[in-house]
This record gives structure tokens, C-alpha cells and sequence, in this order.
């Protein structure tokens, strides 16, 4: 039983953890709170459908919601958020506010308000290992979750890219002093970001079987506790903290039954932890 | 005037209290906060519960919300002063979805039901009439404007902009950081409590659903929309978009879609807000007048 709380959380930590990188990441480079990024996540998931339908084939669909998505980000960075960065910050606040408000409009006007459901077929028998069982949509969400962070780990520490777009991170006007092309760095930065989102909404629409317009809304605000959590812009930060509020949530859910709702529990932890930290589990002031 | 104007004047004077409310905390003191529906939910709540639970008149349940809700902003202001900019706007933001999960999980608040029978106010035992009541509301969005007029000329209103332009050096120069921010969150709070008792007892059912983080962005929009740290900003701010639902009826299925895209296309195009310092409209209007001036 608890193994198995254990596992179920991990499931839900992986894919907060993929929303919540991507936003870590664009605040690292940018400062901004994009929170059109769960516009993008929503979109990932109905271009996955799409693509499933067309070509029912999970990976297909996987890589085009992930391209797709990508270039959505990019073009989010480009055309509003690259004028802005000298103004006030909540400027980029409202403006991704407003974004957001639009993008699940945009899906319920031409994909309609309906739930719809993933039509991926998988083996009905979960895989049993002693005392856990793993259902099939499971062993898929935490395989493309460990792929996807391997590779970005890889991107960031073992190439001339990462250490590029790490340098921006830390700071945008040293790094192009230095001659890092920060321009390219910061598309390439919500490229990847809008991706991984994209890549959790198709993982969320398989694991739970449905999308609908409004599914980024929790997780909009979950990510950024998420994030906060983490230290915002530290990318450790944020995979610890995702999988601390999967499995908290889990357990408080399966063992102790308290009045408040799961989705309120992300925002207690969070405020709880920043009055010791202000800035966080691993921020730096 | 007809009762629907009524109904849709009323519900903009309350929005014009609760933006000038949160321009004090945001737009003067450069606090974001991503949260201000809470404090007019705990306004409404307060109000509301004492005139159903005790039957207290809507005179003693004001002043009483007023008191609550600046009490709660005091509090919930201590833990705000532990974090900074963004740390504070996603704080914030949590302290709504906290406040608005107790008001639906806890009995005492009513659960999923709400508060229903919140009396209208009487006068001599007759039942106010809604002409009566718009009247009230422009008074207190009057005495809003007041208080934010004397805030922008008082020393607390400088030591507010000294803490929004440059933090660590307005500490250097021995403003009291944490005061004046308390007085910030604790005015702010107060005046969104006014707005809620005044809404409570407006609608007569209030439930947590109407005080959720959309409506804190809701009013976050109607001050950046008018022109944040100006007193005309958020006025003006909360009646376009106050009205900005009943205009666009006739295309009702695409409100929230060009609501959101509007929000998107000024902070692109006009970031001061319409009527913000340095705005389009306000740069050309100075340009006309000091030329027929000269």
C-alpha cells in the first residue's frame, strides 16, 4: 500500500515536473512568470490528439505536439515577450495572464467545451512487482519523463547550447558581453520549455483520458507553487519540488483526510516553506 | 434609469472600490498582488455571516467587515514581507487559493452553499431601494477616491513610492520598510472588505466560487488596463472593463476570447495602460493643452 501511494505520487511528480522545468527555465532566462505556459501544455495535448488520430501512433504524436508546441513557445517569446523585458514586471504578468485567458478560449471555440477522450490503446494487465502494480499509461509517463529529463540534462551540461543557455540564466548581460548570441539562446530556451510542456500535456491526455480546454488551469498554478517551491530558476530545485508535491499529495489524499481539497495542499506547502526560505528550498538571494 | 443600469452601475462602483483598493497595494507600494479577491471575499463573508448568524444591520456589519478584513490583511501581510516581487505575486496568489478552499471545505463558512438571506440594508425599517442603494455605493466609491487622494499627498504616500522605485535605497534613507508596507496591505485589505460587505448585501447570496483567483485578475486587469499608480487608472480601468461584459454581449460566445486577447494587445502596445503616466492618450492630451496654454 505504500509502495504503491509511493509509485502513484512519482507518476504525478513526473508530470508536474516536466510543466513545472519549462517554466523554471524560461524564469530562469527571462525573469517572467509565463503563465501561458499551461496554454501551451493544453495545446501540446490536442495537437497530440490530433496527430493520434491522423496517425495512430503514440510516438508520432508525441513528436509532433512536441515541435508544434515548441514553435509555439517561440513565437510566444518573440512577439510579446521580447518587447517588454525593460518594462515593469507585471507588464509580461498580465500580458501572459491575458495570453492564457485567449489560448483556452481559443480551444474551447474551435475544439468545442467537450471532454474529449485519447483514443491510445494499451495492454489492459499491469505489470505486478511485489506488493506494486504499474499500470501500462503509468510505465509510459514515467518512461518518457526519464527519457526527456536525461536528455535535457544531457542539452544543458554536455553541450555548447546548454552551457550557453546556462550562462543567460545566471546573467543575460554577462553572457553577451561574452558573445553568447543571448537572442538565440532565449528562443531556443522557450523552444525546449514549450516543448517538455507540450510532451506532459499528451502524457497527462493519455494517463487521465481526456483533454478539454480548460485542463491547464490547475496546473498553471500548481507549476508556479512548483517552481517557487524549488528556488524559482533552479532546475534541481524544481524536479525536487515537483516530486515532493506529487507524493505529499498522494499521501495526504490516501492516509490523512483533511478538509482541504489537494489542489489548495501545493500552495500551503509552498507558503510554509517560503516563511523559512524566502527564497526557497534551493533559490539564492 | 432603468433597473438593469442600476444593477450594472452598482456592480462597477463596487469594482472601482476594489481597484483603487488594490492600486493602493500594487501601484503605489509596487507589491504585486495576485490575491485581492481574497480580501474582498473575507469582507463579503464577514459582512454577510454576522447579518444571517446574529441579524445585525448592514450598519453595524460594514464597519465590522472593514475591521476584519484590515485585521486579516495586517496578518496575512506578516508572511508577505518575508518574500520579494515574484515570490510575493505567487504568495499572494496561494494565500487566494487557501482562503477560498476554507471558505468552501469548512461548515462554519457555509461549505458549497454559501451564505444565502443576506438582508438588504433598511433605513427605519424600510428595505433600501436599489436607486437608494447605487446612491450609497457612489459615496463610498467617493470616499475611496478621498482617502486615496490624501494617501498620495501624505508622507505615507512617499514613503510608498520611495519603497516601489528602489526598496534597499528608501531603506537608506530611514523609511521605515515594513510600516508602511503593513499600512499598504492593511489599507488596501480594508477598502476591499468595504467592497465585499457592499457586494454581499448587494447580491444577497454569496458563495467561494465568486471569490476565486480569476476575479483577483479580474481586478488586477482594471487597474493595469487604466493605468497603474494613478488614481484615474483604475476608475477608469474598472468601468470600461466593468462594462466591457454587457457591450459585448451581442458576441457572447467570444467575451472571455476577446477579453483576453484585448489584456494581451495593451500590455504589447500601450504597457502604461490607457490613461497611465506617459500613455498615448494622456501624452497627446498634455501636448493640446500646454499648446493652446502657449
Amino acid at each position: 500500500m505504500l509502495a504503491q501511494q509511493i509509485v502513484n505520487g512519482i507518476t504525478i511528480g513526473s508530470i508536474y515536473a516536466l510543466i513545472a522545468l519549462g517554466l523554471t527555465m524560461v524564469y530562469g532566462v527571462l525573469k517572467i512568470l509565463h503563465i501561458a505556459h499551461a496554454g501551451v501544455y493544453a495545446m501540446g495535448a490536442y495537437l497530440g490528439l490530433w496527430a493520434y488520430c491522423m496517425v495512430p501512433n503514440l510516438f508520432v504524436a508525441m513528436i509532433v505536439a512536441m515541435t508544434l508546441s515548441g514553435v509555439a513557445g517561440t513565437l510566444i517569446e518573440r512577439l510579446l515577450y521580447k518587447s517588454m523585458l525593460d518594462k515593469s514586471r507585471i507588464v509580461p504578468l498580465i500580458a501572459s495572464i491575458g495570453l492564457f485567458i485567449a489560448m483556452e478560449e481559443a480551444f474551447r471555440l474551435i475544439a468545442g467545451p467537450y471532454v474529449r477522450a485519447f483514443p491510445a490503446h494499451f495492454r489492459q494487465k499491469p505489470w505486478i512487482f511485489g506488493p506494486v502494480r504499474i499500470s501500462a499509461p503509468q510505465m509510459l509517463v514515467f518512461g518518457v519523463t526519464l527519457a526527456l529529463l536525461a536528455l535535457l540534462w544531457w542539452v544543458l551540461t554536455r553541450t555548447r547550447m546548454g552551457k550557453a543557455l546556462r550562462a543567460v540564466s545566471m546573467d543575460r548581460e554577462m553572457a553577451e558581453a561574452l558573445g553568447v548570441a543571448t537572442d538565440r539562446i532565449i528562443s531556443l530556451s522557450f523552444f525546449i520549455s514549450s516543448a517538455l510542456a507540450g510532451a506532459a500535456g499528451v502524457l497527462v491526455g493519455i494517463f487521465y483520458n481526456s483533454v478539454y480546454p480548460t485542463m491547464g488551469d490547475i496546473p498553471a498554478y500548481k507549476a508556479l507553487a512548483i517552481i517557487v517551491l524549488g528556488g524559482l530558476g533552479s532546475i534541481p530545485g524544481t524536479i525536487f519540488g515537483a516530486f515532493l508535491v506529487g507524493i505529499s499529495e498522494t499521501f495526504l489524499i490516501g492516509f490523512v483526510n483533511i478538509p482541504l481539497p489537494r489542489d489548495a495542499l501545493a500552495f500551503i506547502v509552498m507558503i510554509a516553506v517560503l516563511m523559512f526560505r524566502p527564497y526557497g528550498l534551493f533559490g539564492k538571494e | 434609469m432603468s433597473a438593469y443600469a442600476m444593477t450594472v452601475s452598482i456592480t462597477i462602483g463596487i469594482y472601482v472600490i476594489l481597484a483603487i483598493s488594490l492600486n493602493i497595494i500594487t501601484g503605489y507600494a509596487g507589491q504585486i498582488s495576485l490575491g485581492h479577491a481574497a480580501f474582498f471575499g473575507i469582507g463579503a463573508y464577514a459582512s454577510g455571516m454576522l447579518a444571517t448568524r446574529l441579524g445585525a444591520p448592514f450598519f453595524a456589519c460594514l464597519p465590522f467587515a472593514v475591521v476584519v478584513t484590515g485585521a486579516v490583511g495586517a496578518i496575512l501581510g506578516i508572511p508577505c514581507l518575508r518574500v520579494k516581487e515574484d515570490f510575493l505575486a505567487i504568495t499572494t496568489m496561494g494565500i487566494n487559493f487557501v482562503v477560498q478552499a476554507i471558505f468552501l471545505y469548512i461548515p462554519f463558512f457555509g461549505g458549497a452553499l454559501g451564505i444565502a438571506n443576506i438582508p438588504a440594508p433598511s433605513i427605519h425599517g424600510a428595505e433600501m431601494t436599489k436607486s437608494a442603494y447605487l446612491a450609497m455605493v457612489l459615496l463610498f466609491v467617493l470616499f475611496a477616491i478621498l482617502v486615496d487622494g490624501w494617501l498620495t499627498r501624505s508622507w505615507a504616500g512617499l514613503a510608498l513610492a520611495s519603497i516601489r522605485e528602489d526598496e534597499t535605497a528608501a531603506e537608506m534613507s530611514g523609511v521605515n520598510i515594513t510600516r508602511f508596507k503593513v499600512v499598504a496591505f492593511v489599507l488596501g485589505s480594508a477598502m476591499a472588505g468595504l467592497a465585499g460587505s457592499l457586494y454581499a448585501h448587494f447580491m444577497s447570496f454569496i458563495s467561494a466560487a465568486d471569490f476565486g483567483f480569476t476575479e483577483s485578475i479580474v481586478i488586477l486587469s482594471m487597474v493595469v488596463f487604466g493605468g497603474i499608480g494613478t488614481l484615474r487608472g483604475p476608475i477608469i480601468g474598472a468601468i470600461i472593463l466593468g462594462l466591457a461584459p454587457e457591450l459585448f454581449r451581442p458576441v457572447l460566445d467570444y467575451r472571455t476570447f476577446v477579453y483576453g486577447t484585448m489584456l494581451v494587445l495593451l500590455m504589447r502596445f500601450q504597457p502604461q495602460g490607457l490613461l497611465g503616466l506617459d500613455s498615448f492618450i494622456v501624452r497627446n492630451a498634455k501636448r493640446i493643452f500646454t499648446r493652446r496654454a502657449a
